[in-house]
């Protein structure tokens, strides 16, 4: 089985490639994020959004390809309602990357696929169809794409997916793209030949599929069906694009007019050439995430577990906000436990997931740093987050004027304690007699005597202590 | 027929072409595919008029997309037995002080010849095309129609410089219009090829006013050059395919004009378009189409593009010699109504003149019925060497 793939890849840039509209992430209803540039007025003239560039840039340096420094658009025709141009634009003779390579790591052992090239265009729009009526949606017209283009180098449906989910991470953590549902759509090339033949078989394309599942599923079924053809004289094989059907999980021919069109490219003139010198690429270098395994590398080093690693990892705002904490002093593992364990929690009670997560990371440093340091407890820290998630208080501010400051003299948590034992002396009594319990309902109520501000391991030495005084 | 009116304000100063936009009124580039279509905003070249206290007094017919010779096939205007374009012809009357075209495929150059007024197409690059109802990004250019070259340079100032949201648009904020600079020993050549292109009262019209540049220190020469024909073709062939892309936005979908009977989406675009467009628009959406096709696009388009980069190149070297190129325009002093079936090869024909300047980008002035052209940016030298001409005149 010979495999390759091309992954259209949506860009999370605020704006769109050739205007100022947002994304059709920003949009809540149907043409929410529409101008007359991207709804293909007459009079607009489209202008490169920068953004796009260096994404672009930086997703071909994480796939090691060759940055070309010129680098030009061209005009794909075709009439459809959701192109309100009636043409693409995208790049055909000088795409922005070529010549990647990257290594994947299966059950069966390593495989390097390689990248022919990676270009920018636009998507379309959206078709939607209420009864006998059709509607149009340009919120999605517009909005960046790369294509990644592989050489045939996959050998099994496994390996496919192990690169989808290899990009998938990689994009995520490098900013590139949310990846989210739909956001990574692929065409899959697939041909079939007999073992230790150099020759590639008749090769079918299967276009547009938005999921890994439908990617497994229609990879499966057209293999078989190749293996079919070729050992049982089925049928004949032609090359052909095809189209995978979800619900019959097989694929089908489509019809001469889609697949055989004449695109007439050719050279956009609206566009100058992109120039990407040394200076704009060293920038790109420098502001390029860590990769994704280095990343992880470091977290396993500081003691993270693998299944936080992995959470990080696929919440890239997250992993962000952690590495900026632990820049700012705090130890990698207890800030991944702040994260993953409190923040989550709180975030939960809220309704909301790890991914909504906004948090300030200088706000979350100071906090871990205040439980660190003993100035408050590890129960007002977490009030304190509270505050600063739900309300977005200052966490120095909000401990003050809530009295959370552990650092209580010693005379007053004296004085609570004899308060508490005269109050508590059927307790105290217990304790005496051999009941250790009655110890932890004499903490509780000297915590509570103290608005569960104190450093609870103080409060326990003391008790400890007068305890084997009385 | 379904025409709109201009309409014209007594106060009025600038007329705009029907190519280019103004916020709010209708726009149609003479077609009836832009039927009803409001802009809901203006090209920046009549932001700047307005900004600087300018009026806009109206919208001009052009030909359907600015295609055919002299503004004879508008949709909406009234035809015409002699040929001349509404807007040089407002400007010849006087009723207002300039007007501002897009030059596509030389119809405003001839136009102004045709009245006896002035057009600049500037070097390209220098005046935003944000606003323009598009056709050929790679060559098309808004100018300027005035009764002299001061009027020209009063409004190229105004309206030249760098816009961000165009990006063919050059860097810098202004440009040198000045209209008398010295011209004493320049050196001016006349293209015997395209002499030989035009009729013999054409002719000695351009002769004479190559006398009237000596008289003034000028030197004229005569020269020979084969450049001109093969700009024209690779002009010809780029011009059609960017404009049948261009104009491809047009299908009933969105705005501008549908075709009141189809059945599903293909009809609508078939019908809409074979309704919207006229004969000489769709004849330049096949002959454009074609030269991209796959089996073509090597031997037309592609080799078109390679052509403009070794003419930019001989034009240059031609110019080591000259300060500019003097030309005629038309190939006659008058045209007269045609059938539109002939339009296609007729313009082509005309074209001979005009389509260097939108191939290489270069400027073309067109004054007292001739062509002034000259390497990028030498604007200055043209006005200046046309005032001469101008100030004899009165
Ligand atoms: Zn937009």
């Amino acid at each position: 089985m010979v495999i390759g793939l091309e992954t259209h890849v949506e860009l999370s840039t605020r704006s769109k490639i050739f205007c100022s509209c947002g994304g059709h992430s920003a949009a809540k209803e149907p043409n929410d994020c529409v101008c007359p540039a991207c709804s293909g007025m007459p009079g607009m003239l489209p202008v490169m959004n920068k953004r796009v560039v260096e994404l672009a840039v930086t997703a071909g340096l994480m796939l090691n390809c060759d940055i070309n420094r010129y680098t030009t658009f061209d005009k794909k025709n075709y009439y459809y309602p959701d192109l309100p141009c009636a043409y693409q634009i995208t790049q055909l003779n000088h795409p922005i990357c070529t010549n990647g390579c990257v290594t994947l790591k299966t059950a069966s052992g390593e495989r390097d696929i390689h990248i022919k090239q990676i270009h920018m265009e636009e998507d379309a729009g959206k078709l939607v169809h209420i009864g006998r009526a059709s509607y149009i949606d340009f919120n999605r017209t517009s909005v960046p794409l790369i294509e990644i283009v592989t050489q045939p180098d996959f050998r099994s449906a496994e390996e496919v997916l192990v690169y989808l989910n290899k990009l998938k991470s990689m994009f995520r953590s490098g900013g590139i793209s949310e990846c989210e549902e739909g956001a990574m759509r692929c065409d899959v090339n697939i041909s079939v030949r007999p073992e230790g033949s150099t020759e590639y078989g008749v090769r079918t394309e299967i276009k547009n599929m938005a999921s890994f599942e439908a990617i497994e599923r229609a990879i499966r079924y057209e293999a078989q069906r190749h293996i079919d053809a070729i050992e049982f004289e089925t049928e004949k094989l032609v090359q052909e694009t095809r189209r995978f059907d979800d619900v019959s999980g097989k694929t089908f021919a489509m019809r001469n007019k889609e697949t055989e069109a004449d695109y007439r490219y050719f050279p956009d003139a609206n566009l100058m050439p992109v120039i990407i010198d040394d200076a704009w690429l060293e920038e790109i270098k420098a502001a390029k995430p860590v990769a994704v395994d280095e990343k992880a590398d470091f977290y396993r080093e500081a003691g993270i577990s693998e299944k936080e690693i992995e959470m990080l990892i696929h919440n890239h705002k997250v992993s962000e906000t952690l590495d900026k904490v632990v820049s700012l002093g705090c130890d990698a593992k207890n800030a991944a436990g702040w994260l993953l364990t409190d923040c989550a929690g709180i975030l939960r009670k809220n309704g909301k997931l790890l991914g909504d997560l906004e948090i300030c990371p200088e706000d979350l440093a100071a906090i871990i740093k205040m439980v660190d340091n003993g100035q408050v407890n590890r129960m007002s820290g977490r009030k304190i987050l509270t505050a600063v998630i739900e309300t977005g208080a200052d966490p120095v501010a909000y401990c003050k004027e809530n009295a959370l400051d552990a650092r209580v003299d010693i005379s007053t948590i004296e004085s609570v304690m004899d308060n508490v034992f005269k109050e508590n002396a059927k307790a105290v009594e217990d304790y005496k007699n051999g009941k250790v319990k009655a110890k932890q309902a004499l903490f509780g109520a000297c915590m509570k005597a103290l608005k569960n501000t104190a450093d609870t391991a103080v409060i326990r030495e003391l008790l400890e202590d007068k305890l084997n005084r009385c | 027929m379904n025409a709109y009116t201009i309409q014209l304000s007594d106060k009025g100063t600038i007329a705009v072409d029907d190519t280019i936009l103004v916020k709010g009124v209708q726009a149609g580039a003479g077609s009836r595919i832009l039927e009803g279509f409001k802009p809901l905003f203006s090209a920046e070249a009549v932001t700047r008029l307005e900004n600087k206290g300018y009026i806009i007094s109206g919208k001009t017919h052009v030909g359907e997309f600015g295609l055919d010779l002299a503004g004879e096939f508008s949709y909406y205007g009234e035809k015409e037995e002699e040929l001349g374009g509404a807007a040089a012809r407002l400007v010849s009357e006087g009723t207002v002080k300039a007007a501002i075209g897009v030059d596509l495929n030389g119809s405003p150059r001839r136009c102004a010849a045709l009245s006896g007024i002035d057009f600049l197409k500037p070097t390209y690059g220098t005046v935003s095309r944000y606003g323009i109802i598009s056709c050929a990004a790679s060559g098309e250019q808004m100018g300027v129609y005035a009764g002299n070259v001061e009027g020209i340079k009063e409004i190229m100032d105004v309206i030249a410089g760098h816009d961000e949201k165009d990006g063919t648009s050059l860097k810098e904020e202004s440009y040198d219009y000045s209209t008398g600079i010295a011209v004493a020993g320049k050196k001016v050549c006349i293209v015997r090829e395209l002499l030989e292109n035009a009729e013999e009262d054409v002719r000695r019209h351009v002769e004479a006013y190559g006398e009237q540049l000596r008289k003034n220190g000028v030197v004229v020469e005569e020269v020979s050059c084969d450049i001109f024909d093969t700009a024209n073709t690779a002009w010809q062939i780029l011009m059609t395919a960017e404009t049948c892309n261009n104009v491809s936005r047009y299908d009933g979908v969105k705005f501008g004009y549908r075709a009141a009977e189809y059945r599903n989406i293909d009809e609508l675009y078939v019908n809409t378009r074979t309704e919207g467009f006229n004969f000489l628009t769709k004849a330049v959406i096949l002959y454009g189409s074609d030269v991209l096709s796959k089996n073509r696009y090597d031997a037309c388009y592609g080799k078109s593009l390679k052509v403009r980069r070794v003419v930019a190149e001989k034009f240059e070297e031609l110019m080591k010699g000259y300060d500019a190129v003097l030309t005629p325009v038309c190939s006659k002093t008058a045209y007269r109504a045609y059938d539109i079936r002939e339009a296609f090869e007729k313009v082509f024909r005309e074209s001979v003149f005009t389509s260097m300047a939108n191939l290489i980008g270069i400027p073309a002035l067109v004054s007292g019925k001739v062509q002034l052209m000259g390497k990028q940016f030498s604007e200055s030298v043209l006005l200046s060497l046309a005032g001469i001409a101008e100030r004899v005149g009165e």
